[in-house]
């Protein structure tokens, strides 16, 4: 054990490439390789044309602020240090939407469009999560 | 072919409603159900088909403990908080199919005493995709997931945090005049304001019980329920929605729409019904926004105009629409909305503990998961 008490995703065969590209410093999205349409979060099938071939594309790392949340309540006792944390809901402009938490942003400066930049934080070993910083 | 009126609501039960608990879910359930089946004046053996709550009681339990020989069906309906009311379409379509006479509609859980609400989200398989995505950044609860619906809602509209205070105000009043309710001290506006920030905007005001206990509804062929032991009640429409983006609410393209709003035209148009009909609406409260939100999207008043119409006392017994009369989710148990079809069914026939008089035309809703809906509209048979 490495002393890392909260909660670790457990990647599939479909969703690894996004966990690999995060531990390498890129934010990777699936793109499907017939129609050009990106998705997220990762799956097998493409829902605008069906298709199951997918490519991999890094994104431009930078979004804006669609909605979020701050958290004082720790519903998992490895996140009760950190507390309170903001969750921030991100329209990239590649057309899709992730979660990652806030990271040197005030909670009053949150609004709906605020410019954010993806940064990677390397938690442990082998995983690293995304985080939002100001641009 | 609809399912107008294919069935009707012919007995409701509850046990007694807990924090604190030595029972079994599995007893609360069973208990339940035996108090709905005599409710309507029919034998345990009678009950020909089940829909019980996933996660629960299953089929084998209850021919075991019921002697029922002859089981027809048995089905799940998995929409978390949605599932119960969306086992009433289900019920109508096996009823109207012939299949079963009398289907029982059914809960148990020891949700204060066993597995918290809370931490049971993470081991559910509908929520994978946020377990992989979301969880390890600390987006763990409800609570959490779904308050970035409310402060979208507040950015967008204006919606304040007093006005979803009124909507635990008025639920808890319902629930301090209930005989089988747990959390009947009343509560004012700043009560709830100055209840701790759990997951902002959400107060601990703003969220639902963990209970023990049961509930459950028979549903029958109308042919059959005209000869029970209660009135019937008959179900006019009955819906279910699936929201856009069903696993995670980050991805959903409109982030204050429910699955609700898909449901909602259909049980209308089924019903022959408008919302200015109603007399009365259980709407499921896990969390104030989410009633709010069902409010606009059950077409009682427009996107974004929720907070304004929940204000002054508008849900009380009294109000334009009373609402969760029987202090919902939020103040009475959190029985998955199972209580709230119980309560629509006292209220259609008359016997509710707060009754709103005259009520002739009702509604119940579920929401559940990521934003699942269901709606069913009853009227006094
Ligand atoms: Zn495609």
């Amino acid at each position: 054990m490495d002393g890392y008490d909260k909660l670790v995703p457990t990647p599939t065969p479909d969703t690894q490439p996004y966990w690999d590209g995060l531990r390498d410093g890129r934010l990777r999205l699936q793109r499907c390789a017939d129609c050009g349409k990106v998705r997220h979060y990762p799956r097998p099938v493409c829902d605008s044309c069906w298709s199951m071939n997918v490519d991999w594309m890094d994104a431009a790392g930078r979004g804006t602020v669609h909605s979020w949340t701050i958290t004082h309540y720790a519903f998992h006792p490895g996140f009760k240090g950190e507390l309170p944390y903001i969750l921030l809901t991100v329209d990239l402009p590649e057309g899709v939407r992730m979660n990652a938490r806030a990271r040197g942003i005030d909670a009053s400066a949150l609004r709906i469009g605020l410019p954010v930049k993806i940064a990677f934080d390397p938690v442990k070993d082998d995983l690293t999560l995304p985080v939002f910083e100001p641009t | 072919m609809s399912l107008y009126e294919a069935g009707a609501v012919t007995g409701v039960g509850e046990t007694k409603y807990l924090r604190g608990t030595d029972r079994s879910a599995l007893s609360f359930q069973l208990e339940a159900s035996l108090n709905a089946i005599r409710d309507a004046g029919l034998k345990p053996s009678d009950i020909d088909g089940l829909i019980p709550y996933g996660h629960g009681a299953v089929a084998e339990d209850f021919i075991t403990n019921f002697g029922i020989e002859d089981l027809r069906f048995s089905a799940t309906t998995p929409m978390g908080g949605a599932s119960a009311v969306a086992a009433i379409q289900c019920a109508l379509a096996v009823i109207q199919a012939g299949i079963c006479k009398h289907v029982l509609i059914s809960l148990g859980r020891t949700g204060y005493s066993g597995g918290r609400i809370g931490t049971r989200v993470q081991q559910m398989p509908q929520f994978k995709v946020i377990g992989e995505f979301e969880m390890p950044l600390g987006a763990i609860a409800p609570a959490q997931l779904y308050a970035p619906m409310a402060r979208r809602h507040m950015e967008l509209y204006g919606t304040t945090s007093r006005q979803l205070a009124e909507i635990a105000v008025t639920t808890r009043y319902h629930a301090s005049l209930q005989s089988n309710a747990t959390m009947k001290n009343p509560i004012t506006i700043e009560d709830h304001q100055s209840s701790r920030m759990i997951s902002d905007p959400l107060r601990l005001l703003d969220c639902s019980l963990e209970s023990d206990g049961g509930a459950a509804v028979v549903i029958s062929a109308p042919d059959r329920a005209r000869d029970l032991a209660k009135r019937p009640v008959m179900v006019m429409g009955v819906a279910e929605g699936h929201p856009d983006s069903p696993s995670a609410i980050t991805q959903r393209p409109d982030l204050t729409t429910l699955g609700l709003a898909k449901a909602a035209p259909k049980a209308f148009a089924m019903a022959g019904v408008t919302p200015a009909d109603i007399d009365v609406a259980e709407v499921y409260d896990c969390f104030t926004y989410i009633v709010m939100c069902q409010l606009e999207d059950l077409g009682f008043c427009k996107k974004g105009e929720g907070g304004g119409f929940v204000q002054d006392g508008a849900l009380g017994l009294n109000g334009r629409l009373p609402v969760n009369t029987h202090g919902g989710l939020l103040s009475q148990a959190h029985m998955a909305g199972m209580n709230h079809i119980v309560e629509l069914a006292r209220q259609l026939r008359g016997e509710a503990d707060a009754q709103v008089p005259d009520a002739e035309i009702g509604l119940v809703t579920g929401y559940g998961d990521m934003g699942d809906g269901a709606l069913a509209i009853m009227r006094r048979g």
